[in-house]
């Protein structure tokens, strides 16, 4: 049994047979035409561009039904590329002229541009030169009439392995057959992570090298919680995953019934669990998992698509599908929360060495007025129609709050002289995720209508940590015991100045840590939703008395590891059936 | 082909470059003319009928770009190549 850490970036645990996914393997045949016949050869490839040209059209219909236009572009993208005139006649050139097989000239034509979109340094085109890799997967798979396995077609259920995904392969995965993944690189915030974990499927992604370990048909464990992927368990190990698999089947059936129960310790005191969510049309989910409203909506997947930045009516859909769905419960949605690198075609900021540290999120917006105006032009307009609150990521600076809550000030003016209807009474509030933000909270709080910790980006920072690094990943912990006395001060002060405090990183997803939170007088948690039927057990197991004094234990203990072991301890004598054994 | 060439000097205006969008319109637009369409930036030249093509030339906002034409049609096809720059591709104004 062999053994892997990663990245885990969506939870739950998958086991089941590995299906290498690897492109790289691909056998092409590197040959001239074994006829003389490059006449025949190029209508053979004309037939494979027809197949692929139409599967592309209905993969761009089917994928924009199920995950929205913008995802849906992508194909629309691969089909405009797919037609380019100039490709059909490099590749005749290379089969008519040239005698290469069809194979060969697809092989090398594409590559070739796919080499120069890498090469051009902007991360529009880096994706680009993965829809390249699409298509030419697509076109070999056609000339050998062998259908590789694309994510859609898989005959039976597995989980896939493989060294990376493209954002084409990702927005056709079926839960259904596909039961997890792993990759070899990949961090939480790309397309494998988002959207492995809008599907409920189980990923480990940045494991490093191992498809060359995997062997046909071998069985594999990926564990979406720990970062774990086992590779042929032995029984033992097995058979501890499936009970502990068997056992959370088993809780998830019991917490259907609490779905309308509210989130109280059992001796009355409220917790609001609110949803994370990513998508628009994830607000149903959110209800029927009974969240009370949605604590972050991110708003990055709009930025996701392979066209340009989105428009003003893009984001005012999205924003306002999830406000009518929520039904009057509260919807926090926050502005941008980018990296420069991430934007599409326009080089924001040079290649920058810290992106972390970087021209991101809200220095991203406040620096690029335009971008901002419109984003923040459809929230409010979005906000006539549901309880909405906005809230501004990553603030650092007094200056950086004002200039941005200026800002939505000034452009709620303007909507209002177009005849547009905007409320007045908009709670605006700021994430507390920067250590500055958290040293001069007395300041900041006398300017907010509300605070949120987002405890993903503020362990990074004070722990001077990136997550996605894998050599220092193992000292990114959320327990950390100075994590948890920022979280506290944030707390005592937000409390002090009867400001409304919620926690909206993932670090709330785990019961153990949403316990500890609940102790420390959080109220509200914003967590994934399906993590809300757990967290509502476990609350409704416990009294306030007993969260309040594992988390006065807790606070004094020294390290994250023994924070860790003492919240797991604890978890198992208050909520025993929770448990799961590592 | 006939010996009429025509080129201009154009400034990409809109704020996303040449993304997916322009370099779809660019491609489609050229391939009207008869005449031969290349767009240069920076010493590399591309075929404006190929969307591929117009995508390696990486342009964003601000970038300088030649357009010649070469064949019967080409000063109302570098004309109306022009045009089209010079409307940012009818992208919203930001």
């Amino acid at each position: 049994m062999l053994e892997l850490q990663g990245i885990a970036v969506s939870p739950g645990v998958a086991i089941g047979q590995a299906l290498v996914f690897d492109r790289e393997g691909y056998q092409i045949s590197r040959s001239r035409s074994a006829t003389a016949d490059g006449n025949q050869e190029w209508l053979r490839l004309k037939a494979a561009i027809d197949v692929a040209a139409a599967k592309l059209d209905a993969s761009a219909q089917e994928t924009s039904d199920k995950l929205g236009a913008r995802l849906g572009g992508i194909f629309t993208a691969q089909l405009q590329m797919l037609l380019d005139r100039r490709l059909h006649e490099e590749l005749e050139q290379l089969i008519q002229k040239q005698s290469y097989s069809a194979e060969f000239a697809v092989s090398e034509v594409l590559n070739g541009y796919a080499a120069a979109f890498r090469r051009a340094g902007s991360s529009f085109l880096a994706e680009r030169a993965g829809d390249i890799r699409d298509i030419e997967r697509s076109l070999l798979e056609g000339l050998s009439g062998v259908p590789t396995q694309t994510l859609r077609e898989i005959s039976k259920p597995a989980i896939i392995a493989s060294h990376d995904l493209t954002p084409g392969e990702t927005a056709v995965m079926d839960p259904r057959k596909v039961l997890g993944l792993c990759t070899e690189t990949g961090g939480p915030g790309g397309h494998t992570a988002i959207v492995a974990r809008g599907l409920e499927i189980p990923a480990v992604v940045g494991i490093g090298p191992f498809l060359h370990l995997l062997r046909v048909d071998d069985s594999i464990i990926v564990d979406g919680h720990l970062g774990r992927v086992l590779i042929n368990p032995d029984d033992h190990t097995r058979e501890r995953y499936l009970a502990r698999r068997e056992h959370r089947q088993s809780i998830a059936r019991e917490l259907t019934e609490l779905r309308d129960l509210p989130a109280c310790t059992s001796d009355g005191i409220r917790v609001e669990l609110m949803a994370n969510i990513e998508f628009p049309n994830e607000g149903q989910a959110c209800l029927d998992r009974g969240a009370d409203g949605v604590g972050l909506y991110r708003t990055e997947f709009l930025y996701l698509g392979s066209e340009a930045d989105p428009s003003e009516e893009d984001h005012f859909q999205a924003y306002v599908q999830v406000a009518r769905d929520m039904a009057g419960k509260p919807v926090v949605m926050r502005t941008l929360d980018l990296g420069a690198d991430k934007m599409g075609m326009t080089p924001y900021a040079h290649q920058e060495n810290n992106p972390f540290l970087g021209l991101r999120s809200i220095r991203l917006s406040l620096r690029n007025p335009a971008l901002f105006r419109i984003q923040i032009r459809a929230m409010l307009r979005a906000a006539s129609e549901g309880d909405i609150r906005i809230m501004f990521p990553m603030i650092t600076t007094l200056d950086e709050l004002r200039t941005a809550r200026f800002l939505l000030r000034s452009i709620a003016e303007d909507l209002r002289e177009e005849g547009y209807v905007v409320r007045n009474d908009i709670p605006i509030g700021m994430m507390v995720e920067v250590p500055a933000a958290v040293i001069m909270l007395d300041r900041f709080i006398q300017e907010v209508d509300f605070v949120s910790i987002g405890t993903n980006d503020l362990t990074q920072y004070v722990l001077a940590v990136d997550r996605g690094n894998e050599a220092v990943a193992d000292l990114y912990q959320a327990c950390d015991p100075a994590v948890l006395r920022l979280i506290q001060k944030t707390w005592e002060i937000a409390t002090q100045h009867n400001i409304s405090i919620s926690v909206c990183g993932e670090m709330s997803n785990h019961p153990a840590l949403a316990l500890l939170l609940v102790g420390m007088g959080i109220r509200v948690l914003s967590v994934a939703p399906s993590a809300i039927p757990v967290l509502k057990k476990a609350i409704r197991s416990v009294t306030i008395g007993q969260c309040q004094a594992m988390a006065w234990r807790a606070m004094r203990l020294d390290t994250a590891k023994e924070v860790d072991a003492f919240l797991q301890n604890q978890l198992a004598g208050l909520v025993p059936e929770m448990v799961l054994q590592a | 082909m006939s010996q009429s060439l025509s080129t201009a000097t154009v400034l990409v205006s809109n704020s996303q470059g040449l993304h997916m969008r322009p370099a779809n319109l660019l491609a489609t637009t050229a391939s009207k003319f008869l005449s031969v369409v290349t767009l240069s930036r920076e010493g590399q030249s591309v075929d404006c009928k190929s969307i591929l093509g117009i995508l390696t030339l990486g342009a964003f906002q601000g970038s300088q770009i030649e357009v010649l034409a070469d064949g019967p049609d080409a000063e109302i096809a570098i004309a109306t190549i022009v045009n089209l720059f010079q409307r940012g591709f009818d992208e919203p104004a930001e």
